[in-house]
């Protein structure tokens, strides 16, 4: 992962390469100068930039008002940003690890993301709740989780998973506009991940599916760090005569069905890969879409590839067997497009 | 409006006459909060209201003295028990009854129901069925309150029961670190739920602020004078940027849990209901007061009656001939418009 990707489209003479982290930091940093609203809240964000060092600077630009240290409490930080979202303000709370977004469950999902609705329409929650997702930096079962899937099972939230720096800072900078609920995963191990990210002011519509390569034969759909194992396993089969286009459709919800349809159409021959557990999953409900706009069209049954359901382990071999890899990938899109030896 | 007694002339002129006028809008809003609530009661058991509601009567000097405390532009979060406070905050009855049975022109269209009674207008963040939901939407309307650079203050009501949740301590640890103007206020109506409150509560109530160097009083909370002196210092002291307070308000439900508990034998008796129903009613104990101290005579006290019986009956009309919501209405506000018109 270390080449720089070209695939943005709005790639300019201005462009320049830098990390995920700086591309979230700059996100967030250009919004708090044009909106004396928006704050960051959660632990470990001032001076210490949170653990990951992705708001390394902030404070010191925008003071310990707008870059506030909470205690170790997810519930109640939570909560306070609802609070502060509904009376004009644009908090964006900073959930170290998204395993303990377990902790702030109630905020979420019977607060924030029903506050519009239960009240006809007359409060608002614009405020966005980053957290990190992933495994792979053996951290063991409770700091390693993909729980996206969750929230977007939720009516209120929407939810954003970038797969780029470019992806990153437009559609954090969305998210901060907009005027919903919106949980924004970042997977822990792509912070230093590098990429074209124009130096111009851009944004990123929710609900539209990019298309990070194009192909014929064979659909893969993934989401997050799954993409860039999609780009690797589509780089080898087309070693092998394989065209595979490459969807990401970086919002699951609004989720983009139509683009991820017509490139099912397209291929008729479609793997979904996500980090999420398999079981009700992300894989499972994007393979539904699939199967409801495009069945007629589909060569063989979708495939499915999702985190082994198993809590993450911490030893290194066992932790790897559990996200899906570029070698299963591989193997699946061996079975819905060649031949088998005879 | 009413008259006070002449024969009290003057001992009216060595009270401020605005004093006399608060002590008649709080019997007002009391008996407004007590003869809605008897109506719900009524509708419910006529099988006329869906779903359940859960009464507020015998507590309404909580309400009622805390919120003549405010601002039309604080803020309030409730609870399930929430109609007390929804009105005393300022809430229309026919809004009220409206929402209360799912119809359009209720508060929040429908949607909530009685234990989700929202309204910007009267800054109520919103009632909220989860016990101590709102503890942190409070909370946090406090640090926005003070990041936004005004003076507002935001009440926090919860009951008893809600000193059992986690969340209300990390937030009360929040708004006493950062000095942010809410207050918190306690009702204990002595059950939670079904269960004597000191069957699942260990130690002091108010040793639970204090630990965070909150100050916490405690007051009659069937007195709505006391009520709304304690809550006006409280939240004086908060407006001008001194911090968060706990006010522990010490009352009772007359009526179940929900309005189907009707059999409560197993965990109260007919008797203590008894006494506080003649003993220590505050709608009552207000009347007799300024009975008491030539400040209104019986008949005025009737006629605020009439005319709340009058309210509640055209509020309730309008609610009952008022259309339920479109069928479409109900994918609407399930997000709101993407940015900032």
């Amino acid at each position: 992962m270390s080449t720089p990707m070209r695939w943005n489209p709005e790639a300019s003479s201005a462009d320049r390469v830098i990390t995920m982290a700086q591309a979230i930091r700059e996100a967030l940093a250009e919004e708090m100068r044009r909106d004396p609203r928006v704050f960051i809240i959660g632990e470990d964000v001032a001076e210490a930039g949170t653990p990951f060092k992705v708001l390394k600077g902030l404070v010191e630009e925008f003071g310990p008002q707008r870059v506030i240290d909470a205690p170790i409490s997810e519930a109640g930080f939570t909560g306070i940003a609802v609070g502060a979202a509904m009376t004009g303000m644009r908090p964006v709370v900073d959930i170290m690890f998204g395993d303990f977004l377990t902790l702030a469950m109630d905020q979420i999902v019977n607060q924030a993301a029903k506050v519009h609705y239960m009240s006809g329409g007359k409060w608002k929650v614009p405020m966005v709740i980053r957290a990190t997702m992933g495994a792979g930096l053996r951290k063991a079962a409770q700091h390693s989780q993909s729980l996206h899937a969750w929230f977007a099972h939720i009516p209120g939230l929407k939810v954003a998973i970038p797969a780029t720096p470019y992806d990153a800072k437009g559609l954090l900078k969305t998210a901060i506009r907009d005027n919903n609920p919106v949980l924004f995963f970042e997977h822990k191990a792509m912070y230093n991940l590098r990429g074209h990210v124009p130096v111009e002011e851009y944004t990123i519509p929710f609900g539209v599916a990019d298309i990070k390569r194009e192909g014929q034969d064979l659909t893969i759909v993934a989401v997050g760090r799954m993409v860039h194992v999609a780009l690797e396993a589509a780089e080898r089969l087309s070693e092998l005569g394989l065209e595979v286009e490459v969807v990401d459709p970086r919002t699951l919800v609004p989720l983009d069905c139509e683009t991820l349809v017509q490139s099912a159409k397209k291929t008729g021959r479609v793997i979904v890969v996500d980090e999420g557990y398999q079981r009700y999953g992300v894989t499972a409900e994007i393979a539904a879409v699939i199967a409801e706009g495009a069945f007629y069209y589909l060569d063989r049954p979708v495939i499915r590839i999702g985190a082994l359901d198993v809590p993450i382990p911490f030893s290194p071999p066992l932790e790897d067997l559990t996200v899906p890899s570029v070698e299963r990938v591989m193997e699946a899109a061996k079975t819905l497009c060649l031949r088998r030896e005879p | 409006m009413l008259s006070p007694n002449p024969q009290a002339h003057s001992k009216l002129s060595e009270r401020a006459t605005a004093d006399v006028e608060r002590w008649l809008r709080m019997y007002r809003q009391m008996l407004r909060i007590r003869r809605f609530e008897e109506k719900v009661n009524e509708l419910y058991m006529s099988a006329r209201m869906p779903g359940l509601a859960h009464l507020y009567i015998g507590q309404e000097a909580v309400a009622v003295g805390v919120c003549e405390a405010l601002r039309p532009d604080d803020y309030i979060t409730s609870t399930h028990r929430g109609h007390g406070h929804c009105l005393a905050k300022g809430a229309s009855m026919d809004q009220m009854f409206a929402e209360l049975l799912g119809k359009a022109p209720g508060y929040n269209r429908g949607k909530g129901g009685s234990m989700h009674i929202a309204d910007p207008d009267t800054g109520n963040l919103g009632a909220n069925a989860i016990v101590a939901g709102a503890v942190g939407i409070a909370t946090g309307a406090a640090l926005s309150a003070r990041m936004r650079g005004t003076d507002q203050v935001v009440v926090c009501f919860f009951g008893e029961g809600a000193l059992g949740q986690g969340v209300l301590y990390e937030v009360m640890n929040m708004a006493a670190l950062w000095k942010l103007p809410v207050i918190y206020v306690c009702e204990n109506n002595l059950y939670t739920e079904y269960t004597p409150y000191q069957e699942v509560l260990a130690g002091e109530i108010l040793d639970r602020p204090r630990a965070f160097g909150i100050p916490a009083e405690a007051v009659d909370g069937q007195d709505v004078r006391e009520v709304y002196e304690v809550a006006a210092h409280l939240i004086q002291r908060a407006r001008s940027g001194e911090g968060p307070a706990f006010l522990l308000c010490q009352t009772y439900r007359y009526y179940g849990h929900h309005v189907g508990d009707i059999d409560r034998s197993y965990y109260r008796s007919r008797e203590e209901e008894e006494f506080w129903k003649v003993e220590r009613d505050p709608i009552r104990l207000l009347g007799a007061w300024l009975l008491r101290e030539g400040l209104i005579d019986e008949g005025a006290l009737e006629t605020i009656d009439r005319e709340v019986r009058a309210e509640v009956e055209a509020a309730l009309a309008f609610a009952l001939s008022a259309p339920y919501p479109d069928p479409d209405e109900v994918i609407q506000h399930v997000y709101a418009d993407e940015v900032e018109p």
